[in-house]
């Protein structure tokens, strides 16, 4: 019991190491400070890909840790975004606005400017009043804390709400998605309060640094996901690697047996399910600055569908998996969506990746789950050479959804 | 509008002598050569009417020929002809209908009525065609009186009823009659008469007719009302209005003056400035409303600009003011009678009301219970969660429209189509269940995962084969159309077929697992496979099977919802979580579950859709939550299975 949280888990240095080295690599190649061989378009992807792997970090941790198949996460994700959207679009078109009241003779007021801004931002969905739910908006204190406070307020009710009436499995997996479902549908609504199917757009205009070229504000943005990817990784390490990863690896095993034990089950999945919302908003609130634009089509069920396809196909269960499984079919598919995989020609029909893509993943999907449920992260083991005894067993636990036991690698 | 009517009828009595010397229609247009050819509305009136008036029954087809530019005038000699084209130019027939040989473009001038004489001339046309002996041509009248109803048509609508042969048009010139009476009648008595006749009836006309008696328009005055004005009710500012609408209606009336508008009084103080300050205040201080008042409250002082009424003055105008609602309608006769029956309409309005939104919500419930039943049996009977159950869905669909491609008649086509689809998709569902699901009865959450690559893979292939447009699937013809009860309650037909439908499935699922051995095995495989495996059963295959099946109810619920719904791809996965939750919400691993979860569905999505209907996203979102809610209250569902088939 004396070695270090390090030397317990050494896969967390191997993985700040890999991380460093990347961030790094890609520094020196940038257009900002190095060599320009990676264009900024680029670098904002791979920002980009950072901040999924941290929201794969939060779905392996309450799917492949607790058991949670959440459909739900890629909601919190985007409520993240519009939270720090919102403060990005106000005080953008403030500035706007009070450039273009100074040309007027008369200073303008206080009311005037929150006018002008009113009818700039919301002139598309035909209102001319901010809606209540900006009131914060005006400061950036303010609404970072709301990108922790709302999506964590409304995991924290919804998670309460499920998981005291004993929702679980699968019905909990369509509850999820019922929600995630029932939040985009709000958002579609023009008087919802946040530009309806118009979503909020410019956000990759920084207020107040519009002289500072993209190429800048992408690296800082790359910087600031590898650090948050970094700090998590190593948080979620510790947490997991401890007591309490104990008994949510528990839970997912055998629900009742935990509970028999003396834990409380619920307050453990509660704050489970509470923290990896707020991952996953704070990860929502760094991409969607450096996607440039947020609607409500980011919250569909399907989001979050593949989220679960990342974890699932990086190896659910162990942190490096779900960085792996995320960044690699995310940038995968990126680069046969972007039409840049070259077509096969069969022939009689020739494969355009565009349209094959999608079936390509499915399969693949399916076959994963079918002969590898390990994932990627599987093909560490066989690295590491480590080997489970072949034990034909029976399920560990009488749920239907507890781990075969050849299957369980802690 | 009035004015005219009123003008044509003064034409007609005065011109009734000159019907009596039996002139025919030409000699009448001959005599108004100069009306006619410079026609327009304020004087053709008294022509019209004389032609109308003549009985000479080539009126009607001249009057017709002139508003379609039939009519010609010679230019030689000024004679009316009616014209056709020809490859000469026109075929001539004179006024009386006989032949008139040809003639030149050039030497005919073509009459060619605005639109405000050629509306008179369809006015007075109606009076014929009320009257003409083809039955059509009498109901087109009608149609065209009711859509366009005035004054004029009243007189000749009355004349018309005694001769009408045909009693449904009898009965509906009758109802236009009183309708015409209610609105356009002299006398005050026959209006009210009219329209206490119509107590209790529903018709979208008569609430048509009604509603323009109740119009008002606001007055203000300081002291008596005008004299006639039927008051509909007063109004108190604060309470009937606010002092904001109360004092734009005094602005109105030049009754006071208008407020000083925040951008008015910005250009006011724009318009002051000296040396850099207004009257006194540096324009750099003027970034707040108050100070901005203070400003112009002394450039007032001064008199720099006009005075502008403060809000002290607006109270007391309002307050020196009475407001009043007035019947555009004057006699009170009329506009008591009519609110009284359209009070008493309105409860058995709302009854009916009811009445149509309780069909719609049960045909939504239909189509949710289609989409779910097939759910109800993988994942309700055999726990088995498949997301590919939207996609098999879109299968269905597309299966009906590939055999449309082929067989034309829709008839037969959609008979044909229905078994094709359980067809392809019991076989889909069968090769998958071998294939993947087999594999994973343990392992819920990733059959999930599985039948989720399997769906986006389906939906994909789909996109590839039929492109990404939206492909039609048309109903026979004998589905158009909608059973109507009354104007507020009717059903469309597809609507009744997909109940009827949804019920024959209810009875063929019920039937299928109560009386025959296939249900029999599938109910004891599904309590306890190793139990019913030492009694014989193969459990592979009933699996297989049940899945097959639930697979195979999913195509021909495609094809349902193809007929009113356009396929697309995304066809399914619109349909798949309502479906998961109509099951959820009913109670998993029970038919009657899901026929109850339907029905709760799709009432509270019509309910919410009702309350407000301006936004059906909001009814989905609110439906939505209302059903996290439920699950609180029941987890299991509205009918949970108890004891040890709940599994736990």
């Amino acid at each position: 019991m004396t070695r270090t949280f390090l030397s317990r888990n050494p896969s967390v240095l191997w993985f700040l190491l890999a991380l460093a080295l990347f961030t790094l690599a890609i520094t020196l190649m940038s257009e900002a400070y190095g060599s320009a061989l990676v264009s900024t378009s680029f670098v904002k992807t791979l920002g980009k890909t950072l901040c999924l792997c941290l929201v794969a970090l939060a779905m392996d941790l309450v799917w492949g840790y607790a058991g949670i198949l959440s459909l739900g996460h890629m909601a919190f994700f985007a409520l993240g975004g519009y939270m720090i959207g919102m403060w990005l679009m106000y005080a953008r078109t403030e500035g706007i606005v009070v450039a273009a009241l100074a040309n007027e003779v008369l200073p303008a007021t206080a009311e005037e400017i929150r006018q002008g801004i009113a009818s700039q931002i919301f002139g598309v969905v035909g209102a001319s009043e901010l809606p209540p739910i900006w009131a914060f908006a005006h400061s950036l204190p303010l609404q970072l804390m709301l990108v922790v406070a709302v999506p964590g307020v409304l995991a924290l009710v919804f998670g309460w709400l499920a998981f005291r009436s004993r929702v679980t499995g699968v019905y909990l997996s369509i509850l999820t998605q019922a929600m995630t479902l029932a939040a985009a549908l709000y958002l579609f609504q023009n008087d919802s309060g946040l530009r309806g199917n118009n979503g909020l757009s410019g956000l990759q205009n920084l207020p107040g640094l519009d002289q500072i070229p993209q190429a800048d504000l992408s690296i800082w943005f790359f910087w600031a996901s590898a650090a948050a990817l970094a700090l998590v990784y190593v948080g979620l390490a510790w947490i997991v690697s401890g007591k309490f990863g104990s008994v949510i690896r528990a839970i997912r095993d055998d629900e009742q047996r935990v509970r028999f034990l003396g834990y409380s089950v619920e307050g453990y999945k509660l704050f489970v399910f509470t923290l990896t919302a707020v991952i996953a908003a704070i990860a929502g609130a760094l991409y969607y600055p450096q996607a440039g634009i947020i609607n409500p089509a980011e919250l569909a069920p399907i989001a979050s569908i593949y989220l679960a396809v990342w974890v699932a196909i990086g190896g659910r269960g162990r942190l490096y998996g779900a960085v792996i499984g995320a960044a690699f079919v995310s940038l995968l598919s990126s680069w046969f969506t972007g039409g840049r995989a070259p077509s096969v020609n069969l022939g009689v029909y020739t494969v355009n990746w565009v349209d094959w893509w999608q079936i390509l993943l499915g399969l693949s999907f399916v076959l994963v789950t079918l002969f590898a449920p390990k994932g990627i992260g599987g093909l560490f083991d066989l690295v590491q050479g480590l080997r489970h005894p072949n034990r034909h067993g029976t399920a560990l636990g009488p749920d239907d959804g507890a781990l075969m036991e050849k299957e369980a690698v802690e | 509008m009035r004015a005219t009517f009123a003008a044509l009828l003064a034409a007609m009595f005065l011109l009734l002598p000159m019907a009596a010397q039996a002139q025919t229609a030409a000699d009448i247009l001959a005599e108004n050569r100069d009306l006619v050819e410079k026609s327009s509305r304020q004087t053709i009136g008294p022509v019209i009417a004389a032609l109308t008036a003549s009985g000479d029954p080539q009126a009607l087809t001249l009057l017709a020929a002139w508003a379609d530019r039939g009519l010609g005038l010679r230019k030689s000699d000024g004679a009316f002809f009616l014209i056709a084209p020809d490859p000469d130019g026109y075929a001539l027939k004179s006024p009386d209908g006989t032949e008139a040989g040809t003639a030149a473009r050039s030497e005919i001038v073509e009459l060619r009525p605005n639109a405000g004489v050629r509306g008179l001339i369809a006015t007075a046309l109606v009076e014929f065609q009320l009257s003409d002996p083809d039955r059509r041509q009498r109901e087109a009248a009608l149609v065209s009186v009711a859509r366009d109803p005035s004054a004029a048509h009243l007189v000749p609508l009355r004349a018309s009823i005694p001769a009408e042969s045909d009693p449904a048009l009898k009965a509906q010139k009758q109802r236009l009659e009183r309708l015409l009476t209610l609105r356009f009648d002299a006398d005050s008595a026959a209006r009210v008469a009219a329209i206490q006749s119509f107590a209790g009836d529903l018709g979208l006309d008569l609430r048509g007719a009604l509603n323009p008696l109740l119009a008002t328009t606001y007055s203000v005055g300081t002291g008596t009302l005008p004299d006639g004005a039927n008051v509909a009710r007063t109004l108190r500012p604060g309470s009937d209005l606010t002092m904001d609408e109360a004092y734009a209606l005094l602005v109105a009336a030049d009754l006071a003056p208008a407020r000083l508008s925040r951008t008015e009084l910005k250009a006011a103080l724009a318009a002051n400035i000296v040396d850099g300050a207004v009257a006194g205040i540096p324009l750099t201080q003027l970034d707040t409303p108050q100070a901005r008042d203070r400003a112009y409250d002394a450039l007032e002082a001064a008199g720099a600009v006009p005075a502008a009424a403060t809000d002290a003055e607006v109270v007391a105008a309002v307050a020196a003011h009475r407001f009043h609602a007035i019947h555009a309608e004057p006699d009170p006769a009329v506009t008591t009678a009519a609110t009284e029956v359209l009070e008493g309409i309105e409860l058995k309005l709302a009854a009916m009301q009811a009445t149509d939104l309780a069909l719609d919500a049960l045909s939504l419930a239909s189509i949710y219970f289609l989409a779910a039943i097939g759910l109800a049996i993988t994942f309700g009977v055999m726990r088995v969660i498949n997301m590919a159950h939207g996609e098999f869905i879109m299968l269905g669909a597309y299966t009906g429209y590939v055999v449309q491609l082929y067989i034309s008649n829709y008839t037969l086509s959609i008979l044909i189509a229905l078994p094709l689809a359980f067809a392809v998709t019991f076989a889909a569902g069968v090769v998958m269940e071998r294939l993947v699901i087999r594999h994973l009865y343990k392992r819920p959450l990733e059959t999930l995962l599985a039948t989720f690559g399997i769906s986006i893979a389906l939906q994909q292939l789909a996109k590839n084969i039929f492109g990404t447009q939206a492909r039609p699937l048309t109903a026979p013809s004998w589905l158009d159309g909608a059973l109507v009860f009354n104007d507020i309650v009717g059903i469309s037909y597809i609507r009744i077929a997909i109940f009827v439908l949804a019920l024959a499935f209810l009875g063929f699922f019920l039937w299928l697992m109560k009386r025959t051995r296939l249900g029999l095995e599938v109910r004891a495989v599904t309590q306890n496979p190793t139990m019913a495996a030492s009694m014989g059963i193969n459990p592979d295959r009933i699996n297989m099977l049940t899945f097959g099946l639930g697979s195979g109810i999913a195509g021909i619920a495609g094809v349902a919802i193809g007929l009113f719904a356009k396929v697309t791809s995304e066809l399914g996965s619109d349909y798949i979580v309502q479906s998961f939750m109509t099951v959820v919400v009913g109670g998993v691993g029970n038919i009657w579950g899901a026929l109850a979860g339907a029905l709760m569905i799709g009432t509270l999505q019509k309910g919410i859709e009702w309350l407000n209907p301006s936004n059906t996203l909001a009814a989905q979102t609110y439906m939505i939550l209302f059903i996290i809610l439920f699950i609180q209250f029941r987890p299991r569902g509205i009918i949970a299975l108890k004891g040890r088939a709940a599994g736990d």
